[in-house]
Parts: C-alpha cells; sequence; structure tokens
C-alpha cells in the first residue's frame, strides 16, 4: 500500500465517501470548442494538476498548502499557470489544418526548484519549463529602476545590486520543440524511467526522443504496410514500464496489445509479448472490432499489470499472461443494446481514458451523462458517480447513480433512453498518492476528494 | 447492467482473482450479449444496405489518418477548374468539411475561423 496521506484504511474506490471539492470552468449552457478540456493529468507529487484543451491551452493548478486559519480549504488547487502552448497551424502541402488541440500531458519528473512539462497537438511536442521568480534584483549600476540606461559619465560610485522579493511570478517558456517526425496524428506521448528519452506515437509509428535533442529522433515501431490497401488495424495509445526503461506497450484498433523490449532489438516491429482475449466467432458482429478498440493502455504503478479501456469495458492485465486478461470490469453494458444508434452519432468511436489510484487497488474511467465509474480491485464493488453542477456544495457527499436498462425504473434510476451522450467524461485523472480525483466534464473540471482526507 | 455487490460467502479467495474466472465471464457475456449486438447490426443492415462487408477495414482506417479540414487549395482549385472547362463547379453538399469526389473546397464554402488566443476559462473567474 502506497503511504496514502488519508490514514490507514484500504484506500479502495468504495469503502470511501466521494466528496465534492471544487469546480472549475465556466457555466454558460454554450460551450466554446476552444474550452473543451482534452487531457488532465497529477505531477508525480500531486501537487500540481495540469489541463489542456482543444483551444491548445494550458491552465496548471497548484494545490494549497495547509492553512490554519483557513482549515476548510485544505488541499484546494488554484491556478497556477496557463499558457498557450500549441497554435493552430497549416500544412501547405496537403491543405490541412493541424489542430491547436493539446492530446496529451505528461509531467517530467521534478528534478530540481522548476517543472518541466511535455504537451503535445497532433503534430508537434514541446517541452514547457515552468518556474518561480519572487525574487527581483534592485540597484544596477547601468540602468534606473524602470530600466532606462544611466549615462556612464554620471555614474561615480559602484554599488552591488540588492535581491529584493517581489510577488511571485510563475513563468512558463518553451525549452524544446519537437516538430516533424509524425506524418500521422499523434495519440500518446510517455516519459521513459531514465528521465532522458520518451516516446510518441501516431496511427502507425512509434518514435523514440532524448529530451535534449530536438533535430532527430528514432523510429521504434512502424506498422505501416508497403500497401496502403492493406492497413487493417491502426495504434491507438502507447506507454513505457514505470520501471523497465527498454519496455513499452502500445495497444491497436483490433483491441490488441504488444509490448516491445528495446534490447532485443533497435526497431520494434517484432513484439516480445502480445496480448489478446480470445473471442467466440460466433458471436461476432459489426460492431465487434470497433467496439473492442483499446482507448487507452495504462501500466500500474507496480510495474505487474496493465490496464486497456475498450467501448464498453476496462480490462487489467497480468504481463505475464498473454492470453486473456485477469480481470474484466464492465464500464456500461447497456449500451450494447443502443450500438446502431451510437454508431450513427459517433459516439461508437468515443476515446474513454482509464487510470489508477496509487496503490492500484482501484481504477477508474468514464461513461456517458457525465457519469464515471470507479472499481474496487480488492472487494471487487463498483460505484457510478456524477458529475454535475447541481451536487456542488463544498464537501457534499456524492450519492451513486443506477442506470436502469429496460424494464421498470426505479425511483432514483436514470433510463438508458434518457442518458445525455453528448456530456462525456473522457479524461480523469487519480493523484498519485492521495485519495483526490480530476474529472473532466466538456468545459469543466471537477475536483472530488475522500470525505476522510 | 449493473454488477452487483459479491458477498465474501461467495468470493473464491485465490490471490485477486474475481469470484469467477475471466473466460466464464466472457462465454456467459457473450451468450447474453449476442443478441442485442446483432439485433443492433440487423437494425443498421436496414437503414444502410450499402454498408460494405469489412466494417474495421480499410474505410475507418484510412477516414481516421485522414482527419483535420480540408482547406481551400488554389492549386486543387484551379486543376479541378480546368477539368471542369465550362461547367459549374459541383457546390458543397450539407457537410462543407467533407471532401468528396470532385468538389474542392471554395473560399465561399470556408468556414470563419475564430481567433482562440484568449485565456482559457478554468484560469479566470470561477474558482469554487
Amino acid at each position: 500500500m502506497a503511504g496514502a496521506g488519508g490514514g490507514g484504511c484500504p484506500a479502495g474506490g468504495n469503502d470511501l465517501q466521494w466528496c465534492f471539492s471544487q469546480v472549475k470552468g465556466a457555466v454558460d449552457e454554450d460551450v466554446a470548442e476552444a474550452d473543451v478540456i482534452s487531457t488532465v493529468e497529477f505531477s508525480h507529487s500531486g501537487d500540481l494538476l495540469a489541463t489542456g484543451d482543444k483551444g491548445g491551452r494550458v491552465v496548471i493548478f497548484q494545490r494549497e498548502q495547509e492553512n490554519k486559519s483557513r482549515p476548510h480549504s485544505r488541499g484546494e488547487y488554484n491556478v497556477y499557470s496557463t499558457f498557450q502552448s500549441h497554435e493552430p497551424e497549416f500544412d501547405y502541402l496537403k491543405s490541412l489544418e493541424i489542430e491547436e488541440k493539446i492530446n496529451k500531458i505528461r509531467w517530467l519528473p521534478q528534478q530540481g526548484a522548476a517543472r518541466f512539462l511535455l504537451s503535445t497537438n497532433d503534430k508537434t511536442i514541446k517541452l514547457w519549463k515552468i518556474s518561480e521568480r519572487d525574487k527581483r534584483a534592485e540597484g544596477y549600476n547601468l540602468k534606473d529602476e524602470d530600466g532606462r540606461l544611466r549615462d556612464p559619465l554620471r555614474i561615480t560610485a559602484l554599488r552591488v545590486p540588492i535581491l529584493k522579493p517581489m510577488d511571485l511570478m510563475v513563468e512558463a517558456s518553451p525549452r524544446r520543440v519537437f516538430a516533424n517526425a509524425h506524418t500521422y496524428h499523434i495519440n500518446s506521448i510517455s516519459v521513459n524511467s531514465d528521465h532522458e528519452t520518451y516516446l510518441s506515437a501516431d496511427d502507425l509509428r512509434i518514435n523514440l526522443w532524448h529530451l535534449e535533442i530536438t533535430d532527430r529522433s528514432f523510429n521504434i515501431v512502424d506498422i505501416k504496410p508497403a500497401n496502403m490497401e492493406e492497413l487493417t488495424e491502426v495504434i491507438t495509445a502507447a506507454e513505457f514500464h514505470p520501471h523497465q526503461c527498454n519496455v513499452l506497450v502500445y495497444s491497436s484498433s483490433k483491441g490488441t496489445i504488444r509490448l516491445c523490449d528495446m534490447r532485443s532489438s533497435a526497431l520494434c516491429d517484432r513484439h516480445s509479448k502480445f496480448f489478446e482475449e480470445p473471442e467466440d466467432p460466433s458471436s461476432r458482429s459489426f460492431f465487434s472490432e470497433i467496439i473492442s478498440s483499446v482507448s487507452d493502455v495504462k501500466f500500474s504503478h507496480s510495474g505487474r499489470y496493465m490496464m486497456t479501456r475498450d467501448y464498453l469495458s476496462v480490462k487489467v492485465w497480468d504481463l505475464n499472461m498473454e492470453s486473456r486478461p485477469v480481470e474484466t470490469h464492465q464500464v456500461h453494458e447497456y449500451l450494447r443494446s443502443k450500438l446502431c444508434s451510437l454508431y450513427e452519432n459517433d459516439c461508437i468511436f468515443d476515446k474513454f481514458e482509464c487510470c489508477w489510484n496509487g496503490s492500484d487497488s482501484a481504477i477508474m474511467t468514464g461513461s456517458y451523462n457525465n457519469f464515471f465509474r470507479m472499481f474496487d480491485r480488492t472487494t471487487w464493488r463498483d460505484v457510478t458517480l456524477e458529475a454535475s453542477r447541481e451536487n456542488s456544495k463544498p464537501r457534499a457527499s456524492l450519492k451513486p447513480r443506477r442506470v436502469c436498462a429496460g424494464g421498470k425504473r426505479k425511483k432514483d434510476e436514470v433510463s438508458v433512453d434518457s442518458l445525455d451522450f453528448s456530456k462525456k467524461i473522457l479524461h480523469t485523472a487519480w493523484h498519485p498518492v492521495e485519495n483526490i480525483i480530476a474529472v473532466a466534464a466538456t468545459n469543466n473540471l471537477y475536483i472530488f476528494q475522500d470525505k476522510a482526507n | 447492467m449493473e454488477v452487483k455487490p459479491r458477498k465474501d460467502a461467495d468470493r473464491v479467495v485465490t490471490r485477486k482473482t474475481p469470484p469467477y474466472s475471466p473466460q466464464t465471464s466472457k462465454d456467459t457475456q457473450e451468450k447474453e450479449g449476442m443478441l442485442p449486438e446483432r439485433a443492433e447490426e440487423a437494425k443498421l443492415k436496414a437503414k444502410y444496405p450499402s454498408l460494405g462487408q469489412k466494417p474495421g477495414g480499410s474505410d475507418f482506417l484510412m477516414k481516421r489518418l485522414q482527419k483535420g479540414q480540408k482547406y481551400f487549395d488554389s492549386g486543387d482549385y484551379n486543376m479541378a477548374k480546368a477539368k471542369m472547362k465550362n461547367k459549374q463547379l459541383p457546390s458543397a453538399g450539407p457537410d462543407k468539411n467533407l471532401v468528396t469526389g470532385d468538389h474542392i473546397p471554395t473560399p465561399q464554402d470556408l468556414p470563419q475561423r475564430k481567433s482562440s488566443l484568449v485565456t482559457s476559462k478554468l484560469a479566470g473567474g470561477q474558482v469554487e
């Protein structure tokens, strides 16, 4: 059990009482496209929480220190820094727009006072440095306080500039731009445990970068067929192993996961392990392959397991067993009888993410109607909660929600037909140590905490 | 369909596996799930009879690889004009973003791009 800040109880997903903590973002009904949150990520210590949106902007929140004068605001996240990470671009050769939407943010482990993160859109990855400045030098010799140059002939004495405190200023500056390495759209970035390299994955290729070098990148996986007519699957997500710097996994649109070992060869087109759940061929339908497409893959913190998210379920795999997952959790099985309309409105292609809690004892993923699901792996209990403004009183407990698949709808249940499919929770994040979760509901960011916290 | 909480007595305590083996779960799920999924497939085929036999194949993937707004390209535009000679260029259908057949985006078709260089609403105002 990781050293959880919230007391000694086994921190599963459902022995806890989740409470509303904060919500960020505008209340308007009319959501501007640019305000849609496209990625959420806690830093390694959990004190910073970064969001990226479709408008190419990054907003970073910082957790407030415990404050004796305001005991109830302990641990609130407030805006720390915001900047425009990516801007809309144009591919002149193909006359195609390059969206500024931030697809992923990944924090680098902290090594000094400054914080670093990687943010990426479809084509370009950027390394951002976020640093604090709380001192300013005063008493320069060659210029006065407002910056005007002093007449050198008038200077009769030398003085040593003194550092004076100033209001905290948080600056974000782009330190590296990793461009022009991807023909297709980048879906994942992952920082290696060696803290020197990272991978970026697009639909057909995975590249390995060194954080210091922007003009070169090594291609380590290439699944592009010689003849594009023969294309049968694309890469949907990729991640480095949390401890073994030579191991990475990538998932495909056909529901398979390949584990590659960079020690075995420079080009990892041949996998070391191949994870696929056998399918009963008689149950195959038009939708089978589409709903089996893996939208996210995440290693457990322990490095022993990995979790995959497909359209209707989350699966936990033991890296030692390729033949089938060790756990399958149904997210919204009631949608199986709605696949036709979900195909027509394109919802069947929605890419949900998933995440582990700090101790790997619970997993979380989003659904529709602003519902999200948590599964406790030790008690095997699950719960459905809702991110909604109606339940946003400080420290208000979240009530479990229930969806009625058919037949008689009980009181407090929501019928499948009244689910709002435009309210999708695709991005969620769990604090690396404590029971604090961040849930992105379109343009709003909800933060929930365990009551005991 | 909801996963009901299991009583401790039901659990077979062998490491951290669920009370039933995943294999069985999948079979049961397949049997229960088969009917709704097939029914949905029939519905879809009824609406779109021309839908291809290889659903997960090239068409989806090619569409996915080419995502992104296609803009006006003067080269394409002039080539198309030359080909058409005196005929009118086909005008945009209801979906202006989709470039199909001979339709080349013309200046009139383009949606106006809004500048997105304003501060995010997450960073201003409503800190609760």
